[in-house]
């Protein structure tokens, strides 16, 4: 298992850099100039000097090749560079907004999974039934809906019934927790339903696989009850592919929310990302790259310990 | 008799108030009650400032949150626009040929950190964005160029040395910009500022919690007595229009002090009803069509008049006002501010007459003449801004479009818009200018030849018109100068057509009525939060 572990863990490192290295190169195809965009983009009359002033400050004068080295030199030491529009470390920008972020995606999850597991389970096994026939509508219905449109009708929901407005501002969870979970309850309940639905699909269609599986229906022929046939024969073994889905979505969540966020009013990961491509903010996107591409490659690796656990054929293969 | 003198009286005042309200531009607002103290005052601001540093940044993200933590040496009245007043400077004098000002430095003044001002801070505030040191970028420098030297032969005075008059340099300095530092932190780092918040004025700085909000609190050692009226306030970071509605309607926040759509407000008013008053000003803003000059047809003149002649501004104000904040037709200078055209002098300027139908016509025959075939087609490149560009846009692609040509709107992101401006990459583009006060020098920059300024996009060189900038902002006389900036607005909108503007802006503020001690003025960047205060 730890060979396992250390093989997967090994080919982390020149995926992250050929991810870098690719990120370096995109972000300057695009487009527009980061200086043009904060100096002038305003209406202000500055002068062509001030402007070739910034340009050298900020390293934009050197050549591509000496930008990445100076980039993958910094990166080697753990050390992301500093954001091009604020000036401020690209690490603590990212780290602000992953905080709420990291804390949307948890609850999502946490929202999804609680719907999708139960639901998936409850249609496969009363399959062609009533049961079944709704659960297929309330997972369709949330693939249909787009979550931002949910946000928005969530809001006006509180609006025109409650006439409240969720707070605009983040509130850390350990400084007011009513605060912050009354502020990221509605997103995480309009993500967490699109979530649920894809969840859900997978959970059931899985169950009906393995429910068909003749180690089933020893179990059954066994006579135990059905909640353990379920849960413990069933469920455990169609897992694989529900986690799957689970751990991509998480990991997307992290930096892809960003209309909802815009809904909301949410200083997340997405917003930043956003703001980041519109002013050219070549370090802090080539960072934001880099965090989602390490998240995904994350989750991955995590993914394959997980099924590592749950199929012990996988890593004695 | 008597009696019915002082009714006479009576009613005379009342005309008076009643004027003097609706000249204020103010719909709905209460009597006036006396100041009070207390409270935090929550506002919109719709970006984020990139550094907190003002003589490097351009954009009104950085006043609104950052500039209630300093002073000025001397700043326009927030209340009485365009009127100078001291600020740091208690007062000034100006010599007789109006080249040296010495400004004598309040004493008392206390830093946010303890420390006394001296005019050492404002000769070194001053230094940086006039001289500013290798390395320091300072946006408004070129805005300085007349100055000579700056000298602080004691504590309390600060002399500035021009090389030539010039007829608006004190409202020059009251830019909202030039925030006063301390010496001796900008001689250990001059870029300190960047990153760091410590000043004079009403506020301490409190909190930044990036993407969120910008928190400041009363300076308790302020120098004004009995200022400021606010024990802090808070400026939310909210991009989106809709939430920034929805925030003031749930009272969030109670302004946002740029200004709102026409749409935005109905909503906000609608719903807040005698809560909420709003105010209205003329805006330092407009929109500019700027044609190609280098590139065919819009290198002949002919073409390029044809394109404003096309425009019915007047109607176009009435209909674009209903759904943007575009609004006021007007020429080089704010329609409404000290130096704008009368309506009967600029309506001889083409594309800018009452009569659409006649100036369709010669548009026309402009067109014909200049061999430029019906159906002939361009792009109009335009910014991906929602309000007011798009608009601006569409409504330029209709009005050619009567004229026989047929224009393709092409909506860019800012960055590959501005690219394509300045490399000349495009046939006829939309572009805006917006100042922080009505002066010449401020507004006509943008039209002096491309190779003087990089930021005017038309691609022309014209060293009359270089010559006319030049003379009127040296011009002391207010007569003789409007004069010649009256010569340099025909030669440029409609003489030669290099690029003309569509409309000028309206700003719209709504707020809630308790925000009191606050009038709108033509610009987004003079808000100044001394005098503000809560009525409950």
């Amino acid at each position: 298992m730890l060979r396992y572990v250390l093989a997967r863990l090994v080919l982390v490192l020149p995926t992250l850099w050929a991810v870098a290295t690719l990120i370096f190169l995109l972000v300057r195809v695009i487009p527009g100039d980061i200086v043009e965009l904060r100096l002038v983009s305003g209406g202000a009359y500055v002068t062509r000097e001030v402007i070739q002033q910034e340009r050298v400050r900020l390293g934009l004068d050197k050549p591509l090749w000496a930008q990445y080295a100076d980039w993958i030199a910094g990166l080697a030491r753990l050390d992301l560079g500093t954001s091009m529009w604020t000036g401020a470390p690209v690490s603590r920008e990212i780290a602000i907004r992953l905080e709420l972020s990291l804390q949307l995606a948890i609850m999502a999850t946490v929202v999804a999974v609680s719907l999708a597991i139960p639901l998936g389970v409850w249609a496969a096994v009363r399959r062609g039934t009533w049961a079944d026939h709704l659960v297929q509508v309330f997972s369709v219905a949330g693939l249909a809906t787009p979550s931002f449109w949910l946000g928005i009708l969530l809001l006006l929901f509180l609006l025109s019934v409650f006439r409240w407005l969720p707070p605009m501002t983040f509130t850390p969870l350990w400084q007011d927790p009513v605060a912050n979970l009354s502020q990221l309850i509605w997103p995480a309940l309009a993500v967490g339903y699109r979530y649920s639905a894809v969840a859900t699909r997978m959970t059931r269609s899985a169950m009906l696989e393995v429910l068909r599986e003749d180690y089933v229906r020893t179990a059954w022929a066994k006579g135990l009850a059905e909640r353990a046939v379920v849960l413990r024969h069933a469920l455990r073994n169609a897992l694989l592919p529900v986690v799957t889905v689970i751990g991509l979505e998480f990991a997307f969540l992290i930096g892809g929310l960003v209309v909802t966020e815009q809904v909301f009013n949410l200083n997340g990961v997405g917003k930043l990302f956003v703001d980041a491509i519109a002013r050219r903010d070549y370090t802090l996107i080539q960072g934001l790259m880099l965090l989602v591409a390490s998240a995904y490659v994350l989750v991955n690796v995590l993914l394959d310990l997980l099924y590592a656990r749950l199929d012990p054929r996988i890593r004695y293969a | 008799m008597h009696v019915r003198r002082r009714l006479q009286q009576l009613g005379a005042a009342a005309l008076l108030v009643a004027v003097l309200v609706a000249a204020s531009g103010t719909v709905g607002s209460s009597a006036p009650a006396p100041p009070r103290r207390g409270g935090s005052l929550s506002f919109i601001v719709s970006a984020e400032p990139p550094s907190f540093d003002g003589h490097r940044e351009t954009t009104f993200a950085v006043i609104h949150p950052i500039r209630p933590h300093y002073n000025l040496l001397v700043k326009f009245d927030p209340l009485n626009y365009p009127k100078v007043v001291p600020d740091l400077a208690e007062s000034w004098t100006v010599s007789q040929d109006g080249l040296t000002y010495t400004f004598r430095i309040r004493s008392g003044v206390r830093f946010h950190d303890g420390s006394l001002l001296t005019s050492r801070d404002i000769k070194a505030s001053l230094d940086k964005i006039i001289f500013p040191p290798q390395g320091v970028a300072s946006a408004r420098q070129a805005m300085y160029e007349m100055v000579e030297s700056i000298s602080a032969p004691s504590p309390n005075t600060v002399v500035i040395r021009l090389k030539w008059p010039s007829a608006t340099f004190l409202e020059k300095l009251a830019s909202p910009f030039n925030w006063i530092y301390k010496a001796d932190i900008l001689e250990r780092d001059p870029r300190w500022y960047e990153r760091n918040v410590m000043g004079t004025g009403p506020f301490r700085f409190k909190e930044y919690v990036r993407g969120s909000h910008w928190e400041g609190v009363r300076f308790e050692n302020y120098w004004k007595p009995g200022r400021p009226y606010l024990d802090g306030y808070r400026a939310l970071f909210i991009s989106s229009p809709a939430a920034q509605a929805a925030a003031l309607k749930f009272g969030q926040a109670l302004v946002e002090f740029r200004g709102f759509a026409p749409a935005q407000r109905d909503e906000v008013v609608q719903f807040l009803g005698d809560r909420a008053t709003v105010q209205e000003s003329g805006w330092l803003c407009n929109i500019l069509v700027v044609p190609n000059n280098q590139r065919k047809p819009f290198d002949d003149f002919r073409v390029r008049r044809a394109l404003t002649l096309a425009i019915d501004r007047w109607g176009g104000s009435r209909a674009l006002s209903q759904i943007t904040f575009m609004g006021p037709v007007g020429g080089v200078m704010r329609p409404g501010g000290p130096f704008a055209t009368p309506e009967a002098e600029l309506t001889k300027l083409a594309g800018f007459g009452r009569d659409i139908n006649a100036a369709r016509q010669e548009a026309r025959r402009l067109l014909r003449e200049a061999g430029v075939p019906e159906g002939f087609e361009f792009t109009v490149k335009n910014r991906n801004i929602p309000m007011p560009y798009i608009p601006a846009g569409i409504f330029l692609v209709d009005q050619w479009r009567q004229v026989g040509l047929n224009p393709r709107h092409v909506i860019q992101e800012t960055g590959p818009y501005l690219a394509d401006l300045r490399a000349g990459n495009y046939d006829v583009g939309i572009d805006f200018t917006c100042d922080f006060f009505d002066d010449p020098d401020v507004q006509l920059v943008k039209f002096v030849s491309s190779d003087r300024n990089p930021l005017n996009y038309a691609r022309y060189t014209d060293r009359l018109l270089d010559g006319l900038f030049r003379q009127q902002s040296r011009e002391r006389d207010l007569q003789r100068r409007l004069q010649i900036v009256r010569q340099f607005e025909r030669r440029v909108l409609s003489d030669r057509a290099y690029q003309y503007h569509l409309l000028w802006w309206q700003r719209i503020v709504p707020h809630w009525k308790k925000l009191q001690g606050y009038r709108v003025g033509p610009s987004h960047y003079l808000e100044d939060l001394e005098e503000v205060w809560l009525s409950e």
